[in-house]
C-alpha cells in the first residue's frame, strides 16, 4: 500500500511483557506525518514516545496495527531491508549522543557514508559540509572524549544528517545538555529542516524543544491525547507550542 | 573492510588490555613452538646418536635374528656371505656376533648378551678399541649402567658362561678393560662386548656373525640370501615412538597455557559485549545488520590472535633462534628415558611447525571470539540503546 505520506501509523499497538504481566506502551496510535515537518511527541516519561520512534525507525516491530515509513511497511521488512532503510534514509539522534568512542569526529560523521559505499572523492566534501552545518569543522580531528556534551551532540547531528536523509528521529536530544547548548542544537536542526527539507520527529518532554516545534503530539499512557499545529518561532498566526 | 577497520581501531583503542591479552596468547604460542621444537630436536638428536652408536646406516640381519626374542639367538648366526665380507674388509661395515650367556658377579647369576665386534671397526662410535686383544686376559667392554648394576669396575675379573652349538656349556674368565659411559641403553644394559675373533673362537663359530652394521652414507647392496636388510627408518621406529610418548606430558602444559589465553579472549569478549551494548545499538541504528555486528566482534577477538602472532614473533623468534643455537641442557632424568641425546638438546624448528602453530592459534582465537557473540544475536537493538541486555 503505497502512501504519499512520510509516516503513517494505523492502530499501532506495542505490548511489552513485564514478568507475568504486560505493559501497553502504545495503544492504538494512528498518526501521519508529511514530508518537511518539524514535529514532536511530548508527554511524561513512560508515555510511549521512545517506543513510537523505535518502530518508525524500524528498530522494533509493532505488536499489532501497522506503520508505513518512507513507502515501506515496517512489520514487513526483513532485518537486512530494515538495516538498509536506516542506513540510507533515516538519521538517529540519541539522548546519550552515542558517538563511536574510538573514532574522531570526522570519522564518526564519515561512518554512514562508508556503510553506504560512497566514493572517497565525494565523501570528504560531504563530511566537511556536515561538520560545517553544525559549526564544528575545526574539531574534525577531536575524539568524543575531547568534546563537550553540546559538541558531541552536534557531531551526532552531523553524522545523522551527512547522508541528507528524508527523515530524522531525535529521542530526547537535549536531555543531557544545558540551556545554551540546547538552543544551539535546536537552531541547527531547524536550519537543516528548512535547508535540506529533512523531516524531524522528536520525542521530548523538554519545554525548550517544545518551543521550536511546529506540531505537538501529546501522548498519555500510550494514547494520542492531543495533536496541534503551532506557530513557528517568530512567525505570525497560530499560538506557539 | 569497514568492519575490519573498525575492529582494528577498537582493539588498538583498548590499549594496554589488548596487548596484555595478546601477550598471554603469544606466550602460549612461543611455548608451544619451543616445546614442539624441543621434541623434534630431541627426536632428531636421538636418531642421530642411535645411528652413530648403534644402528649405523642400516643393518643386515641373519634371518633368524629377532632382537626382542633372546631365544632366537642360539640359531641366529651364519657365516658372512662374500658380499657382506667384502663390505667389512672394505671398512664400510662391521660384523657383530650376538650370543646368550651369563655371568656370576658376587656369586649371583645374570643373563647377559655376549657381543663380538672387531675392536678396530670404524663404523660405530663407541670405544671398541679398548678391547684390542693383547694376548693376555680376554678384554671385555661394558656400559656404565651395567657396571653399576652388576657391581663391576674396570680391572675386575668376571667369569663368562655361554652355550656352544652342541648344547654344552663353556666358561672363560674375562677382565673388564673399560667401562664406557653411554646413554644408549641398547649397547649398555646386560651386555658384554668382546673382540669378535675371540668370541667366534670361544663359541666355535669361526667367520660367523649375527648382524652386519653398514656405514652411514653407504648405499646398501641387496641383502644376500639368508640375510635381511633393515634400514634406518625400521631400526629407529621404537625410538621415535618413545620420544613421541614422552612428549605427551608436555602437551598437557601446553593445553593449559593455551586455554588460559583463550579464556582471556573469551572473558574480554563477554565483557566487551556487555559494556558496549549501547554502541551495538548505535551501529544497528546506523544501518549495521546483526550479522555485521557479530562479524565486528568476532574480528576483534581474532585480531588478538593476530596481535599475539606478531608479538610472539617479535620476542619469540630471537629467543627460539638463540635456544636452537645454544642448546638446552638435558634435564636430569632424561637418561632414564633410554634415549641418548648427548649433553644438550638443540631444538629444531621447521617452517611447517611454526606455520601450523600460527594457523591453529588463529583458528582457535576466531572460534573462541565467535562463541560469546551469540549474545549479540539475542540482543534487541532497542534494549541495547537503552543500555539494557536482553
Ligand atoms: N523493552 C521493554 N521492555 C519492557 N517494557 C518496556 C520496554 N520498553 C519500554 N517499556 C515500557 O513501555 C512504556 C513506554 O516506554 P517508552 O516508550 O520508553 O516511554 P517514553 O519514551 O515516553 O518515556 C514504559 O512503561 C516502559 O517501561
Ligand atoms: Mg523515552
Amino acid at each position: 500500500m503505497a502512501d504519499e505520506k512520510l509516516i503513517r501509523t494505523e492502530n499501532l499497538v506495542k505490548i511489552f511483557p513485564m514478568g507475568s504481566s504486560k505493559v501497553t506502551a502504545l495503544n492504538r496510535v494512528t498518526l501521519s506525518f508529511q514530508a518537511g515537518e518539524f514535529a514532536g511527541l511530548v508527554g511524561p516519561s513512560g508515555s510511549g514516545k521512545t517506543t513510537f520512534l523505535n518502530i518508525v525507525g524500524t528498530l522494533d516491530a509493532p505488536s499489532s496495527g501497522s506503520a508505513f515509513v518512507l513507502g515501506r511497511t515496517v512489520e514487513g521488512l526483513s532485518h537486512r531491508e530494515a538495516a538498509w532503510l536506516r542506513n540510507r534514509s533515516i538519521g538517529f539522534i540519541f539522548q546519550t549522543f552515542n558517538l563511536l568512542p574510538v573514532y574522531t569526529a570526522y570519522e564518526n560523521v564519515e561512518f554512514p557514508l562508508l556503510l553506504l559505499k560512497t566514493p572517497a572523492a565525494q565523501r570528504r566534501k560531504m563530511v566537511m559540509d556536515a561538520l560545517d552545518w553544525v559549526g564544528l569543522a575545526d574539531r574534525a580531528r577531536s575524539r568524543p572524549a575531547q568534546l563537550s556534551g553540546g559538541e558531541s551532540q552536534r557531531v551526532a547531528i552531523a553524522r545523522a544528517m551527512v547522508k541528507k536523509p528524508p527523515l530524522l528521529l531525535a529521542d530526547e536530544p537535549t536531555a543531557n545538555l544545558d540551556a545554551e547548548n540546547s538552543h544551539h542544537i535546536l537552531q541547527t536542526m531547524e536550519k537543516l529542516n528548512r535547508q535540506l527539507a529533512t523531516s524531524f520527529l522528536f520525542a521530548t518532554h523538554d519545554e525548550k524543544v517544545i518551543g521550536y516545534l511546529r506540531r505537538k503530539i501529546t501522548l498519555v499512557d500510550g494514547r494520542v491525547a492531543g495533536d496541534e499545529n503551532c506557530r513557528a518561532r517568530g512567525a505570525e498566526g497560530t499560538e506557539p507550542c | 573492510m569497514l568492519t575490519l577497520r573498525l575492529a582494528l581501531r577498537n582493539v588498538l583503542g583498548t590499549g594496554i588490555r589488548a596487548w596484555l591479552n595478546a601477550l598471554i596468547i603469544s606466550l602460549a604460542l612461543v611455548v608451544a613452538t619451543w616445546n614442539q621444537g624441543l621434541v623434534s630436536g630431541m627426536d632428531e638428536q636421538a636418531a642421530q646418536a642411535a645411528q652413530a652408536i648403534e644402528f649405523g646406516g642400516g643393518q643386515y640381519w641373519q634371518e633368524k635374528y629377532d632382537p626382542f626374542d633372546p631365544l632366537t639367538l642360539d640359531e641366529a648366526h651364519a657365516p658372512l656371505p662374500p658380499a657382506l665380507q667384502a663390505l667389512v674388509d672394505d671398512g664400510r661395515a662391521a660384523a657383530v656376533l650376538v650370543l646368550q650367556g651369563s655371568i656370576y658377579p658376587r656369586g649371583r647369576m645374570r643373563s647377559i648378551l655376549l657381543k663380538g665386534i672387531d675392536p678396530g671397526q670404524p663404523i660405530l662410535d663407541f670405544p671398541t678399541a679398548k678391547i684390542t686383544a693383547d694376548g693376555g686376559e680376554l678384554p671385555a667392554l661394558i656400559g656404565g649402567r651395567f657396571a653399576k648394576a652388576a657391581g663391576l669396575a674396570r680391572g675386575d675379573s668376571v667369569t663368562l658362561r655361554w652355550r656352544e652349538p652342541g648344547g654344552a656349556f663353556n666358561a672363560q674368565d674375562a677382565a673388564v678393560a673399560h667401562v664406557m659411559s653411554t646413554t644408549v641403553a641398547s649397547i649398555d644394559s646386560n651386555q658384554v662386548w668382546l673382540p669378535l675373533a675371540k668370541l667366534q673362537e670361544m663359541a666355535r663359530l669361526p667367520g660367523e656373525a649375527t648382524l652386519v652394521v653398514l656405514a652411514r652414507g653407504t648405499p646398501p647392496p641387496p641383502a644376500p640370501p639368508g640375510w635381511t636388510f633393515r634400514d634406518a627408518d625400521y631400526l629407529l621406529r621404537d625410538l621415535r615412538e618413545l620420544v613421541k610418548a614422552k612428549s605427551y606430558g608436555r602437551t598437557i602444559f601446553l593445553v593449559i597455557f593455551l586455554s588460559l589465553g583463550m579464556l582471556a579472549i573469551f572473558d574480554t569478549q563477554v565483557l566487551a559485549i556487555f559494556r558496549r551494548r549501547r554502541e551495538i545499538g548505535t551501529l544497528v541504528a546506523l544501518g549495521f545488520t546483526r550479522g555485521q555486528v557479530i562479524r565486528l566482534f568476532t574480528l576483534e577477538g581474532a585480531l588478538y590472535g593476530f596481535l599475539a602472532v606478531i608479538l610472539g614473533a617479535l620476542y619469540g623468534l630471537p629467543l627460539l633462534w638463540l635456544q636452537a643455537r645454544a642448546g638446552f641442557p638435558v634435564p636430569t632424568g632424561t637418561e632414564d628415558m633410554g634415549i641418548s641425546i648427548g649433553e644438550r638438546i638443540y631444538p629444531a624448528y621447521s617452517a611447517g611447525l611454526i606455520l601450523g602453530i600460527v594457523l591453529v592459534s588463529l583458528l582457535v582465537t576466531t572460534v573462541v571470539s565467535l562463541l560469546p557473540t551469540r549474545r549479540i544475536a539475542r540482543l534487541k537493538p532497542t534494549d541495547a540503546l537503552r543500555g539494557r541486555m536482553s
